[in-house]
């Protein structure tokens, strides 16, 4: 009897804990109260809205990720793929029944701050709302006003395809309650209104964060003020950290050089390839020189000059491989980038004295070399030079060799890549 | 060879491939493409700001001046037309055509840059090497020969001559030769378009006539087109009107909806 009232009691005691627990769960996940929808009052101050909004859209990069190769802008079906499986971005136009033409602008509101569906559903963090928490009020009003100016489009959202136990609700509840919370964006009293104006671009709408800081095992970030780096799970670009000269901290470039990067993508400095170029080609190319020159005046604060820090050291790499990567060099890179990697400006980067050659890891110069690439098309660059992908006529050991062959030349004296690191970054991509 | 992933599509009779025949080849072709590429990196021309240096990054693949390599995989771009050429750029970027190195390179190009593209493949008119000797017996080409000057009435097949001309060097502005083409980049093509890798604008006119070829129809298609030897300024029939014996899709330039300049 004595074990059995044990039993009970322990029973009794696991049940309370998992109480507590469930509505601790509840609890961290309860919604910010609710801001005053903005209301506009006449036809002219609702086209305003509209076209503000639609400026906010872009700043945001809603396009990229809600939006299908070839078909209805945010009309969603994009396949977003993480680690946990895949997220389905859903539909943003204005149709009834399978868009947000139901949708109050107070359902938006919800969405963006709480990361709440109007269903009461919780919503995936692929979805970068613990960044867009952080807007005003006024802003998620005008992209709600904007998005439902469109044309409506009739297409049902896919299903999310997530494994165990990432595709339960408890699962979803249990990862907020660890790494989200409702925010506000704070002004920093010390600083310029152009600053703060670039702090709240670049953290909450840029959600710069979601690929320059690194994700713990549950894909969390340590939260949208880590611009530390980070290598992009599936995709394998690395994204170089912001507050770091000897990666892709600006704390050393004029604002002009910056501006003109986000703006054009590229500059005399250093241009923009794989997912950067992307964010350029939808999103930063549109954005007032003002904004940009916001944005610039917060970056360059992050990485101060004087941080840079020492050199990384290097193994010497023998000589054998050294001679291939050489051949290799000449053959396929030299008629572009010069026998003294000095490249032509405008059109092929300078390999000697590049800091984006010298990244650890060599995730990007691997892709770079298989699949090759145009630097996006904007307005201030429209006919953009290219590179032919060589995935076709080079082994993973040509890349490796070539690629040490680059980073220890011209006085740079970049660690070795070993061919299992460009099998690794490679990943699935097709040889 | 990554070139050789989109061979999955072909259906398995017309994949008469013999694996010596084809490491002789790859061997082949690989010597002249080391040989070109060091010819070109001899050479060194001088950088110039021009289409044709920006068109570098495609001829590392399609060869000089968009030639393909006889025996290769990639296809000759040189000399069609402009419409077709445009079309297949969309394609790859919106993904109806499906292949990773072309997708990944379009993927972040406007409709402007790929009409310039377009215009500067379609302008250039290149003397073409003789065609490899065809592998298959004669009965297989006669077969490839009735079915593209003739068709198949009873199966509903039109015959290639009546939408891709005479001279099978295309029609302008949208309907491509078939001449210069490598006999597995054709397999690979009727295959996709069978089983839905490949897409063109709606309504998709060669998706239709491939769903009614057989994989015999197939091979001997392509074994005897790419036996034909191109013919000197090989340009497209002028644009002429008339309909076609079945609707066709992508000849609506500028009344497509307009899609936003980048989506991927």
């Amino acid at each position: 009897m004595k074990l059995g009232r044990a039993a009970a009691i322990a029973v009794a005691a696991g049940a309370a804990a998992l109480l507590l627990a469930a509505a601790a769960v509840a609890w961290l996940n309860r919604d910010d109260e609710l801001d005053r929808a903005q209301v506009p009052a006449s036809a002219d101050a609702a086209r305003d809205l509209v076209a503000r909004g639609e400026y906010l859209v872009r700043a945001g990069s809603c396009l990229g990720c809600h939006t299908e190769a070839g078909k209805a802008p945010y009309a969603g079906g994009r396949a977003i793929e993480t680690p946990f499986g895949i997220v389905h971005a859903p539909n943003l136009t204005p149709d009834r029944a399978t868009g947000l033409g139901a949708w109050s602008s107070d359902d938006f509101w919800r969405a963006l701050h709480n990361g709440r569906s109007r269903d009461g559903r919780l919503l995936y963090p692929a979805f970068p709302y613990p960044n867009y928490t952080r807007l005003a009020r006024a802003d998620a009003d005008a992209m709600f006003a904007y998005l439902n100016s469109l044309a409506p489009v009739a297409k049902t959202n896919k299903r999310h395809a997530l494994g165990f136990p990432f595709d339960q609700p408890a699962a979803l509840a249990v990862w907020r309650a660890l790494f989200f919370r409702p925010g506000r964006f704070e002004s920093n009293a010390t600083q310029t209104s152009q600053w703060n104006r670039g702090a709240y671009l670049v953290e909450t709408l840029g959600h710069c964060n979601a690929c320059h800081s690194r994700r713990n095992v549950f894909g969390a970030t340590a939260g949208p003020l880590d611009l530390a780096g980070g290598l992009i799970p599936i995709q394998n670009w690395y994204a170089p950290s912001l507050k770091d000269n000897t990666e892709a901290g600006v704390g050393e470039w004029p604002e002009a050089e910056v501006v003109a990067l986000l703006k054009t993508g590229v500059s005399t400095l250093g241009s923009t390839q794989g997912p950067m170029a992307e964010v350029v080609a939808r999103s930063t190319q549109y954005l007032s020189d003002a904004d940009l020159a916001a944005m610039a005046s917060y970056l360059r604060s992050l990485a101060p000059a004087a941080s840079r820090p020492a050199a990384v050291t290097t193994a010497t790499t023998s000589a054998a491989p050294r001679d291939r990567g050489a051949e290799i060099y000449k053959t396929h890179c030299a008629a572009c980038h010069g026998d003294d990697g000095a490249g032509v400006a405008g059109a092929y980067p300078r390999l000697a004295g590049n800091r984006a050659v010298m990244l650890s890891p060599p995730a990007n110069l691997v892709h770079t070399v298989r699949q090759g690439g145009f630097l996006p098309v904007t307005a201030g660059n429209p006919r953009p030079f290219g590179m032919p992908p060589y995935a076709t006529l080079l082994s993973d050991d040509d890349i490796a060799k070539v690629l040490t062959y680059v980073r220890s030349s011209w006085g740079q004296h970049g660690a070795p890549v070993s061919t299992l690191e460009v099998s690794r970054y490679r990943g699935t991509a097709a040889r | 060879m990554p070139g050789l992933l989109p061979l999955t599509a072909m259906p398995t009779a017309a994949c008469a491939i013999r694996p010596r025949r084809v490491a002789r080849a790859a061997a082949a072709s690989l010597l002249v493409v080391a040989l070109a590429l060091v010819g070109r990196a001899a050479q060194a021309a001088p950088f110039e700001n021009t289409t044709a240096q920006r068109m570098l990054a495609c001829t590392g693949c399609h060869g000089r001046e968009g030639r393909a390599a006889s025996d290769g995989y990639y296809p000759r771009i040189a000399g069609k037309p402009a419409g077709y050429l445009f079309n297949q750029l969309r394609n790859f970027r919106d993904e109806r055509r499906h292949y990773e190195l072309m997708g990944g390179l379009l993927a972040l190009l406007d409709d402007a840059y790929l009409r310039e593209i377009a215009d500067y493949f379609a302008a250039l008119d290149l003397p073409y090497p003789a065609p490899p000797a065809p592998v298959e017996p004669p009965s297989v080409l006669a077969a490839g020969e009735a079915l593209v000057r003739r068709g198949d009435p009873a199966r509903a097949i039109p015959a290639c001559n009546d939408c891709h001309g005479v001279a099978m060097t295309g029609r302008a502005p949208f309907i491509p030769g078939l001449l210069g083409l490598p006999r597995d980049y054709l397999n690979a093509q009727l295959g996709a378009w069978q089983n839905g890798k490949r897409k063109a604008i709606a309504p998709d006119c060669m998706a239709q006539i491939a769903a009614r070829l057989t994989p015999a129809d197939i091979g001997a298609v392509s074994a005897w087109l790419a036996a034909q030897p191109v013919p000197a300024h090989a340009s497209a029939e002028a644009a002429r009107a008339g309909a076609l014996p079945i609707a066709c899709g992508g000849d609506d330039l500028g009344t497509q909806p307009a899609a936003p300049a980048v989506t991927r």
